[in-house]
């Protein structure tokens, strides 16, 4: 087996497939842009994006935050520097939990959704349907999609920040005895609003991927319930992977000195 | 020109393959404006694939189709969408859209387009269900909720909501008992006769196909391998066709079974 021509079959596939999705984001984004639009498509998406991913989207984020007041509370404790934990938490949330936890959940919720719902309808020939009907499948199913997780995951992640702070402010006032007035005045004199900016454009990059993800591995799903099972699995493991990588680029662009 | 008319739809040896399976071997048909034709063939012939082509869903490698003069093959996308317009489609599994009731399923042509607002598209919904045998309780249900034989009613229902000049229906009988089965005959007969509509119906049913066609079209490994008028399908002297309307195991063609 020549090793070298393997590599290069494998890296030629990965292309391709890079190419693929390239093409997908970029027709996805024109027929964004580009009437007819489906108003009710869009609420749709927006409230199933927006609206039903709050409760774990708002779970995720308190428990985060009351671990790690709990947990920088008692590491700090080592070094006399408990004043620290209101920091901490600000940071952490606002920077890094508050968007990679609710993108992972959200990838998990929707990112599967969408997948097993377009690629229903793709082996049920829904999507030819709407061709034959004048449709453009991209402007109805994928567009609206795409569209909704970028604006919808932002909003997510600002209840995620404020939710996870609070969290952390329960422990620290509940349970780690601080004083509520200065944990408070302390949590709002580290915040920049950089750390809440970089935070906001994480969320609308994640949403952006895992609806064009979810929609993409769908749309090409072939083969009856099992395909549509694949696709769904590589929706959501893709999409949490590419989150993890696009968080650290952007952490990359906004902080690196 | 020396033909009196140009036909609605042309096909020019079309071919299409799966990989490696020959599906489309060079198929050569002219569909006239007004006329009905049957597509009979066996399973996995290639049936559904032959119209799915004219509407530009699947895209054949070689060949020429044309509708009303118009080159499908390698059209983009917003001229498919164009072409399609005048054709309405019953798929061989309904294709309903689940996440719409079955009255928007069947004006969703019309409210896409928008020419209805939702009211009018709710009563042109139902006024095209009791075409097809359809009380307006059925109106609101969702598609899950019907039977088989419902579903593929509306998705009838949805192909000729529009009145479209094209329709083609992909097994339009499969699946129903024999006097609705013939109450949607005279469906088709109607959309065809009264409205001026081209039709390619595609049947296993030979009692549908003689009430229906004006032709009759049999497709055998990619090949059209006869096409004539349905009176004279009982004495085509094509050994394809006499074994496939008297459904003979013994003939020119063969299962592939193992024995
Ligand atoms: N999307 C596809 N990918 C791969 N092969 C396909 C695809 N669509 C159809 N085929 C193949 O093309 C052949 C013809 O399929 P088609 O659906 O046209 O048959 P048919 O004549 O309509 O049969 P039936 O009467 O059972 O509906 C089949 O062998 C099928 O396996
Ligand atoms: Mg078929």
């Amino acid at each position: 087996m020549n090793v070298l021509a393997l590599i290069g079959r494998v890296f030629l596939t990965f292309l391709a497939a890079v190419g693929r999705l390239s093409r997908f984001a970029l027709a996805a984004v024109t027929h964004m842009v580009r009437p007819p639009f489906y108003p009710r498509q869009i609420l749709r998406q927006f409230i199933d994006i927006g609206y039903f991913s709050l409760p774990v989207v708002a779970l995720t984020a308190i428990f985060s935050g009351m671990v790690l007041a709990l947990q920088s509370h008692s590491g700090f404790a080592r070094f006399q520097a408990e004043g620290a934990v209101a920091m901490v938490v600000a940071l952490s949330i606002t920077r890094e939990l508050g968007p990679v936890l609710a993108g992972l959940m959200v990838a998990g919720r929707i990112g599967a959704s969408m997948a097993a719902e377009i690629g229903t309808m793709r082996v049920t020939e829904q999507v030819d349907a709407l061709t034959t009907l004048s449709t453009n499948p991209f402007k109805y199913l994928v567009s609206p999609r795409v569209l909704a997780g970028l604006l919808m995951m932002p909003l997510l992640v600002v209840v995620a920040d404020i939710l996870g702070i609070f969290g952390g402010y329960i422990i620290a006032i509940g349970k780690l005895g601080f004083n509520s007035g200065s944990y408070l005045a302390n949590t709002w004199q580290v915040l920049e609003p950089l750390d809440v900016l970089s935070g906001l454009v994480k969320a609308a990059a994640f949403g952006f991927l895992i609806a064009l993800l979810g929609c993409y591995n769908g749309y090409y799903s072939k083969g009856g319930a099992q395909g549509v099972g694949a696709a769904t699995t590589n929706a959501v493991v893709s999409a949490s992977i590419l989150i993890l990588i696009a968080n650290y680029g952007i952490t990359e662009i906004f902080f690196a000195q | 020109m020396t033909e009196a008319a140009a036909p609605k739809i042309r096909l020019r040896d079309v071919h299409k393959r799966f990989g490696d399976k020959v599906v489309l071997d060079g198929i050569d048909l002219d569909v006239q404006a007004g006329e009905s034709i049957v597509v009979i063939g066996g399973s996995g012939s290639g049936k559904s694939v032959l119209i799915k082509s004219i509407q530009g869903i699947v895209r054949p490698e070689s060949g020429s189709i044309q509708v009303d003069g118009e080159e499908v093959i390698g059209m983009g996308g917003k001229q498919i969408e164009r072409i399609n317009a005048k054709i309405g489609m019953l798929f061989q599994g309904a294709a309903l859209f689940d996440s719409l009731p079955v009255w928007e399923n069947v004006s969703f042509g019309a409210l896409q387009a928008g020419k209805l607002d939702r009211k009018a598209a709710y009563d042109l919904a139902v006024e095209t269900l009791a075409k097809v045998g359809l009380t307006e309780d059925v109106a609101k249900l969702w598609p899950s909720e019907l039977s088989g034989g419902m579903q593929k009613r509306v998705g009838l229902a949805r192909a000729i909501a529009t009145e479209p000049e094209i329709i083609f229906f992909d097994e339009p009988t499969t699946g129903l008992d024999p006097i609705m089965a013939d109450v949607i005959n005279d469906l088709i007969v109607t959309c065809v006769k009264r409205l001026g509509a081209t039709a390619i119906t595609i049947t296993h049913d030979m009692a549908s196909a003689r009430k229906i066609a004006d032709r009759v079209a049999m497709l055998y490994k990619g090949k059209l391998v006869w096409v004539g008028p349905i009176a004279d399908i009982d004495n085509s002297g094509n050994p394809y066709v006499d074994q496939f309307i008297h459904g003979r195991a013994e003939g020119p063609i063969t299962m592939d079974l193992r024995r």
